[in-house]
Formats: structure tokens, C-alpha cells, sequence
């Protein structure tokens, strides 16, 4: 017991060294880099990730997949966009609006779409993504229609300009810190466990007492909540916000950041918001490739890395080290 | 009005043959494999993509042309099954939800790569006017469509209920281990399945081709619906899927007609949950999920 | 309260349950009771509808008709999950574990209907929340030795022998403090040696106050084991009783030799 309690300290040591360090992290690299392209380049991948570990508790640790997640994303920005724009809202104000429409849209869509499974479930959520997309696109008296939502204000503090490259870079990981720590705090939780069980095995999950109805739809909440925060950073991040950047396209990128960065792991979801971010960068003239490379990743690492990468390669490694300790057993 | 009525009801069918054409794809794969192909638009895009390679840029004669493309993306399928679907390790639906939305971007992105963004216009197969019915025109495309998805479905339930291997097909969808059993080769068929499948696919595609133009993108789309058509229908079902593609067709046309062009695609999905909420199996699905 | 005229230790009564499957009843006209503190059987051919039986009781199918009592309760109102707060447990005949999850973490998960913390709750992780997540560990970890597991606790649950992975979902079930457990083939694919430990652990899970109810194909541990056994056949109670009468019913004899 007493060993054990030895292990879980040393364990929680570990994990609060890691959030400190990757506090540091964002602090320094605020401080120190002062290329505009970069700052903005890392708070977008700060948005993505947000996005990434929000539908990571969903599909990694619950096991439901969505294929219509930019449609959470899509009202988190609009609602604010909207409130601000045509009302006149301060932004602080329509937070709070952004982030509850998006958990009552999904608690409503959410209710009957989460009795379904597999393909179906993949069918409803992209249905309903579609859905969203129509209207953010046809809903001109609202959304801009298809040529978008102009004006939307920049974000202020007590005085504080906060739409300066290195502020919002600040504002933006503090976000995702903040999630992160809330998450890994479910994950290892009652709730938590009774997720990942859902995912394992739903049967055996209601035969020990989870109501699995309820727990599926309280992640999809919380997973459609944590988009909409990301959209409403997006939208007074870019001030511009156009029914293409909440396409079924990046309910695919999405999915393809948590495949990527490995399911039920919240750190892949920042592997796989980075990398995907940064691929355009990377890959000289990628525009006209983007799709083909995309595709082929999805493709290549649910083929052989199911796990995604972060598993796969400590998978790999793992054997390595097992190998080399028992040499040659037979 | 009531011209206008039978004007939107001809463009309601002649989209809904074209969905049925794909929602039968769907059902194919599906009663062999129980998969879902979320790539399945792409087949159909890469159909009419080839038409233009092939007819327009070649100029190899027509039927030829056709024959060809359907092979080809037949012939694709197959690869696509070999490299992307038995290598999984782990086929779980949801892994294959996501190689196969993989599959559809991957495909869309070859379609841009290889034909460019631009919509390819197609011209007409026929050089005949339109055909005109109580003041409402009707293209002789559409009348050809339709004539092909009902011998495309009758052939097909010929196929399934008097061939040894259409039979076998089946026997694979209701217990694939019991089939191989019997000496089935179950991995066959379902490589038989996807041929079969996409090649359905290529059949719309070209079919749908001189009505809407060819672009890399258009498959998503048409994939969906006819997903929703195979759903509204009952997946598995040959006749279903018909049934369930002009009732899409046709819901669409009247919504575009009488409400707003805008909420052409909403109707689809909105048609999509309705159905999976309430009757997942379909207007002529059987009451459990196999179709026997 | 409907339970007038039942026995003070009667702990499970099922009355007339019937449930069919596209025409072909699975559970016909059954009625029986299970007593407090007693351990009891449930056998008969394959398809008898036992593990039917067993989905009717723990609420994974609803019934056509007919009831199911437990304490006195109406227990087919209620959902799935919510039988096992009511006290019912199970096991499965394929064993369901969450093969992904440790060992320890199964025997967590099988708390659930015993402890609180929400979703709210998880975030804020308040000393009310701490002491409980030490207290589920704590317990976890004592169910666990009591399946004499302790040492595999952070192995993960998959990739446990087969009869471990039993007893890991014995413990599991325990966990979740049931008066009635349900066990559906636990001796299936173990060997004799595992069998007969089984055995005495059935005894100490009843010499804890939990009341047993098992579908079972091993006769020899059935018959030693069960204070009252239920047969079925063909969806139907065919004949119930002791050990001993069982055994000499001529209707069980023949059902069992197929004639």
C-alpha cells in the first residue's frame, strides 16, 4: 500500500513537472519570438489543439467518433461573431453565449445521435456538419451567408490589448493549459474510467452501473464546449470569420489530428495539431497536395499505427527495450 | 404551376435515379461486408473524371469509353480494398470510418492533382431535343438514367437470388464464418464486392456527368446522398435503394422549387437523421439488420 | 407494494417472464425464486434460455411479459444500470473486461454505482472527491486480493491469462457491492484445478452475504456446489429442486440424454 502511495506521488510529481514545463515553454516562446508569422503560426496550432483534445475525450477516451466536429467549432465563432457584430456585445460578454449554444446544440443533436454506432454514428455527426455548414452559409442575415461575418472586434483586458501577436499567443495556451489540466484531471477520474470502459466494452459498462446514455452525452457537451471556445479564439483572432473554415474538411483534419497523435492520449492531440498545422509549411507548394497527403496519413496510420503515433512509436520502443533485455531466448 | 410541379418532379428523378445508382453501391458492399465505403463519392467522381480522359480527350467511342471507365474504377476498388482495407490490423468500424473518410480525401485530392480544379463540361450522350411532356421539358439523359438504374436494379436481384455467386455473396453477409465453412472464399467476394460496388459507382458518375459537370469535388456530395438514399431506402436492399433515391431526388427538387435553392444539401441530412432516429432500417429494410 | 403472500427470504422472484426473439420464445412462462444466502443454479440444454434469463434479470432485454421481483421491488421497471445500484451483479459467459484498462482500473470502474463524483465533481477534485478516488483504489485493491489478484493490479486486463480475466470480472462485480451476483458460466474454458478453486471461491463470496445464482454446464461442481438448482429446456422450467431431486427427475434425465 504504502509503496503504492510512493508511485501515485512520484506519478502526480511527474505530471506536475510536465505543467510546469510546458507552462514554461509557452511563456518563453511568447517572449522571445517576435516574428509575427510565428506567433500567429502557434496560435493557430494552440486553436487546433484545443480542438484536437476536446474531441479526443470524445473519440479517443469515449470511443464515439464525430465527423461533424467543425460544426461545434463553426457555432462557437459565429454566436460570437454575430453578438458582436450585430449587437454590439463586448466579446466577454457573448463567451459565455458562444459556449452555451454550442452545449445546447450538442446536448439536443447529441441525445438521439449518440444511440447510434459505428457507421451510423460516423453518418449522423456528419450529417448534422453538413447541416451546420448549409446554414452558416445560407443563414445571410446572420452568419454573412457565404461571404462571411466582417468586423468581428479583437479582444481587450482592463485596458490590455490582447490581439497583439504575442498576447493572443498567451491567451490561446493559457486556454489549452487550462484545458489540459481539466482534462487529464476527468481521465483519471470515476467519470473518466467509466468513459474509456464505454469504450472498451459498452455492454459491460451498463452491467456494472454506468448509465452509458448519460455519460456519452456529458462528453459530447464537454468536447462540443471546448470547440466552441476554440471558435470563439478564432473568430476575434482573425476578425473574419467564412463558412470554409468549419467544412466537413476540417471535421476531417480534426479527426486526423487525433488519429495522429494517438486516441486517448491528451499530449497527442498536441502532436497532431502541430503536425497538421505545420505540414503547409513544410511541404513547399502543398496547397494542390494537401488533400492527397492528408488522406494517405489518415489512410497510413490507422493501417498501421492504429494507436496513433505517439502509442505506436512507444510501442515500438518498448519491444526494442524488452528485446534487448532478454537476448536471444531461444 | 402545375407545369412547374412536373418540371421540378423530372429533375427530382432524374437526381434520384443517379442517387439510387450510388445508394445501390452502398448496399452491395454493405450486404457483403458490412462495411460502409465513406469513399464511395469518390468512385463516383473518378467515373466521370475518366469519361472526360477517355472520351472527350481520346476520343474513343462512347460505349467503349464507358465499359472502360467502369473496369477502371472497378479495378480500383480492388486496390483500394488489397492496400488500404484487408492490411488493417484492427477492424474496428470506427478505424475503418476513418481509412475510408481517408480514402474519399485522398481521392478527392488526386482529382484535383490529376484534372485541376476547373468543372469539366461533358456534352450530352444524345443529339436529340428535349423531350417536352404537359409544357415540362424532359431531357433525354434523364430518360436514359432512369431506364439504366431499373435494369441495373433488376439485373442485380437476378444476380443475387439466381447466380451461385451472387448467392454465395450473400451467404458471406449473413455469417461469414458459417460461408467459409462451406467453402466459400469469403476474402473473394468481398474483393468481388468492392469491384462491384465501385463499379456501380462509375455508372453514376458517368451517368451524372453531362447533367452537372465533372470536378474533383463533386463526389462528397453525391456520396452522401446516396448513403441517405441507401439509409431512407434500407441498406441492403436493391429495390429500397431505388425507392429511396427518388424519394430523395424528389424531396429535394420540390424543397429547391418551392422553399430555397440554399437548403438543397440540408434536406438530404435532415432526411438522414430522421431516418436513423426513427426507423434505422429503412422504408423496406428487414426488422433486424441483415436482409434475411 | 405487490409482493404480498412472498417469503420473508425470498431475494430474486421471477413471476411468468416471457420474452421472444422474431417469433421464437427464448424465455417461456418461467417462475422461480432465489432465496437469500443461497447459492443456485440455473441449468439445461443449449438454447434453454439461460443467459436469456440472465439478460431478462439484469435488464439488457425488457420482458414481454410476466415480473421480476427483487426485494420486494419492481425490478423490471428499472434500467440495466440501474438493477446493479439496486444490488444485482453479473458476469459474463465471454468474460467482458475493458481489456485496455489496468486490472486495478476494472475493479474501479466496477464502484461506479457506490460513489458519486461527477463531472464537476472530477474537475474541481475537492478532499471529497480525493478521499473518495483513495477509497475506491482502496477497495479495488481489496477486492482484488480477494480474488487473489493483487499482484496483477497494473497489469493491463487484456492481456491476463483466461482465468484471471474471470476473476478479474468476478471482482469487478463485487466491487459494485451486489446482494445478488450473477455468474453466467464461470467454470467455462478453466481446468479442473482452477475449477475446484472456483468453487471455494463461490463459498467465501456467499459466506460474505452475497446470494449466487450461476449458469453452469460443469454438473460436478453444480451439483456440490448449489443448494437449489433450476432446469430449463427449451426455453421453459422443465423441473427445480434440490441437487439430489434434480438429479432423479426423469423429465431432466431425458431432456438432458435428448429423447
Amino acid at each position: 500500500m504504502n509503496e503504492n502511495w510512493f508511485d501515485a506521488m512520484k506519478q502526480s510529481w511527474k505530471k506536475g513537472l510536465a505543467f510546469f514545463v510546458f507552462a514554461g515553454v509557452i511563456f518563453f516562446a511568447g517572449l522571445f519570438l517576435d516574428n509575427y508569422f510565428y506567433q500567429q503560426q502557434l496560435t493557430f496550432i494552440g486553436i487546433f489543439t484545443l480542438l484536437a483534445v476536446g474531441l479526443n475525450m470524445l473519440m479517443g477516451y469515449a470511443g464515439q467518433i464525430s465527423l461533424g466536429h467543425a460544426a461545434f467549432y463553426g457555432i462557437g465563432a459565429y454566436t460570437t461573431g454575430a453578438l458582436t457584430v450585430h449587437l454590439g456585445w463586448s466579446p466577454w460578454a457573448s463567451l459565455p453565449c458562444a459556449l452555451a449554444a454550442s452545449g445546447i446544440i450538442a446536448y439536443i443533436v447529441g441525445k438521439p445521435t449518440l444511440k447510434l454506432s459505428g457507421y451510423y454514428l460516423g453518418m449522423g455527426t456528419l450529417g448534422f456538419g453538413m447541416i451546420m455548414h448549409v446554414l452558416f452559409r445560407e443563414w445571410g442575415s446572420i452568419t454573412g451567408g457565404p461571404n462571411g461575418l466582417v468586423g468581428i472586434p479583437s479582444l481587450s483586458l482592463w485596458g490590455i490589448d490582447l490581439s497583439t501577436g504575442r498576447n493572443y499567443l498567451w491567451v490561446v495556451w493559457g486556454c489549452v493549459l487550462i484545458t489540459f489540466f481539466i482534462c487529464d484531471r476527468l481521465v483519471n477520474s470515476r467519470v473518466g474510467r467509466a468513459l474509456r470502459a464505454i469504450h472498451f466494452s459498452e455492454q459491460a459498462a451498463s452491467a456494472v452501473g454506468v448509465d452509458t446514455a448519460k455519460a456519452k452525452l456529458q462528453v459530447f457537451v464537454f468536447s462540443a464546449i471546448i470547440a466552441a471556445l476554440a471558435g470563439f479564439l478564432y473568430a476575434h483572432l482573425v476578425m473574419f470569420i467564412s463558412p470554409g473554415s468549419f467544412n466537413f474538411l476540417v471535421s476531417v483534419k480534426l479527426v486526423a489530428m487525433v488519429v495522429i497523435g494517438g486516441m486517448a492520449s491528451i499530449w497527442g492531440a498536441l502532436l497532431g495539431s502541430t503536425l497538421l498545422t505545420m505540414l503547409p509549411e513544410w511541404l513547399h507548394a502543398f496547397s494542390d497536395y494537401e488533400m492527397v497527403i492528408y488522406g494517405g496519413i489518415l489512410m497510413g496510420v490507422m493501417i498501421f499505427l492504429p494507436q496513433g503515433l505517439t502509442r505506436g512509436v512507444l510501442d515500438i520502443y518498448e519491444k526494442f527495450r524488452i528485446e534487448r533485455k532478454q537476448p536471444a531466448k531461444d | 404551376m402545375m407545369q412547374e410541379l412536373l418540371q421540378y418532379l423530372f429533375g427530382g428523378i432524374t437526381n434520384g435515379a443517379i442517387y439510387a445508382v450510388i445508394a445501390l453501391g452502398f448496399s452491395t458492399l454493405y450486404s457483403a461486408t458490412d462495411l460502409i465505403n465513406f469513399a464511395q463519392g469518390e468512385f463516383v467522381m473518378l467515373g466521370a473524371l475518366l469519361l472526360v480522359t477517355l472520351w472527350l480527350n481520346l476520343g474513343l467511342p462512347l460505349p467503349l469509353a464507358f465499359v472502360l471507365v467502369v473496369l477502371a474504377v472497378g479495378l480500383a476498388g480492388i486496390i483500394f480494398e488489397r492496400l488500404a482495407i484487408r492490411t488493417v490490423s484492427k477492424p474496428d468500424p470506427i478505424v475503418l470510418v476513418i481509412i475510408t473518410v481517408g480514402a474519399s480525401i485522398f481521392l478527392r485530392g488526386l482529382g484535383m492533382v490529376g484534372w485541376g480544379r476547373d468543372p469539366l463540361a461533358i456534352p450530352s450522350f444524345f443529339k436529340l431535343d428535349s423531350i417536352e411532356i404537359a409544357g415540362a421539358y424532359l431531357l433525354p439523359q434523364s430518360l436514359f438514367i432512369v431506364i439504366t438504374v431499373t435494369i441495373l436494379v433488376a439485373a442485380l436481384t437476378f444476380f443475387y437470388k439466381k447466380t451461385l455467386t451472387g448467392k454465395a455473396m450473400s451467404a458471406c453477409a449473413i455469417n461469414k464464418k458459417a460461408a467459409s465453412l462451406l467453402g466459400i472464399g469469403t476474402e473473394r467476394m468481398t474483393l468481388m464486392a468492392f469491384a462491384l460496388a465501385t463499379g456501380l459507382g462509375a455508372v453514376a458518375g458517368v451517368m451524372i456527368a453531362p447533367i452537372t459537370m465533372a470536378t474533383y469535388d463533386m463526389g462528397s456530395m453525391l456520396g452522401l446522398k446516396g448513403f441517405c438514399a441507401a439509409m431512407l431506402g434500407g441498406l441492403g436492399s436493391l429495390w429500397g435503394a431505388l425507392i429511396g433515391g427518388l424519394l430523395l431526388g424528389i424531396a429535394e427538387a420540390l424543397g429547391v422549387g418551392f422553399v430555397s435553392s440554399g437548403l438543397k444539401d440540408a434536406i438530404a441530412f435532415l432526411l438522414l437523421l430522421l431516418i436513423l432516429y426513427i426507423r434505422p432500417t429503412g422504408i423496406l429494410g428487414a426488422k433486424s439488420s441483415h436482409r434475411f | 407494494m405487490k409482493n404480498s403472500g412472498s417469503n420473508e427470504n425470498s431475494l430474486l422472484r421471477i413471476e411468468n417472464a416471457s420474452i421472444s426473439f422474431g417469433g421464437v420464445k427464448a424465455v417461456r412462462d418461467v417462475s422461480f425464486e432465489v432465496q437469500k444466502g443461497a447459492i443456485q443454479a440455473l441449468i439445461g440444454p443449449n438454447g434453454a434460455g439461460k443467459t436469456t434469463l440472465f439478460n431478462l434479470i439484469t435488464g439488457v432485454f425488457p420482458l414481454d411479459s410476466g415480473h421480476i421481483y427483487f426485494q420486494g421491488q419492481d425490478a423490471a421497471k428499472r434500467k440495466n444500470f440501474q438493477r446493479v445500484s439496486m444490488g444485482i451483479a453479473r458476469t459474463f459467459q465471454n468474460v467482458e473486461l475493458f481489456t485496455g484498462m489496468t486490472v486495478l482500473e476494472n475493479v474501479m470502474v466496477g464502484q461506479h454505482v457506490r460513489t458519486k463524483t461527477g463531472f464537476l465533481g472530477a474537475i474541481a477534485r475537492l478532499p471529497k472527491s480525493r478521499r473518495e478516488e483513495a477509497e475506491i483504489r482502496e477497495k479495488a485493491m481489496h477486492w482484488l486480493k480477494f480474488v487473489g489478484l493483487d499482484h496483477a493490479a497494473d497489469s493491463r486486463a487484456g492481456d491476463l491469462a483466461f482465468g484471471w480475466q474471470r476473476s478479474v470480472e468476478i471482482a469487478r462485480a463485487l466491487a459494485s457491492e451486489p446482494q445478488l451476483l450473477l455468474l453466467d458460466e464461470p467454470a467455462a474454458g478453466l481446468n479442473a484445478n482452477e475449477t475446484g478453486q472456483l468453487g471455494d471461491l463461490m463459498r467465501q463470496i456467499r459466506d460474505l452475504g452475497v446470494t449466487l445464482l450461476l449458469v453452469e454446464h460443469d454438473m460436478s461442481l453444480t451439483m456440490e456446489i448449489s443448494d437449489r438448482i433450476v432446469v430449463l429446456d427449451q426455453g421453459a422450467k422443465l423441473s427445480e429442486g434440490a441437487p439430489r431431486e434434480v438429479q432423479a427427475d426423469e423429465k431432466v434425465i431425458a431432456a438432458y440424454l435428448g429423447t
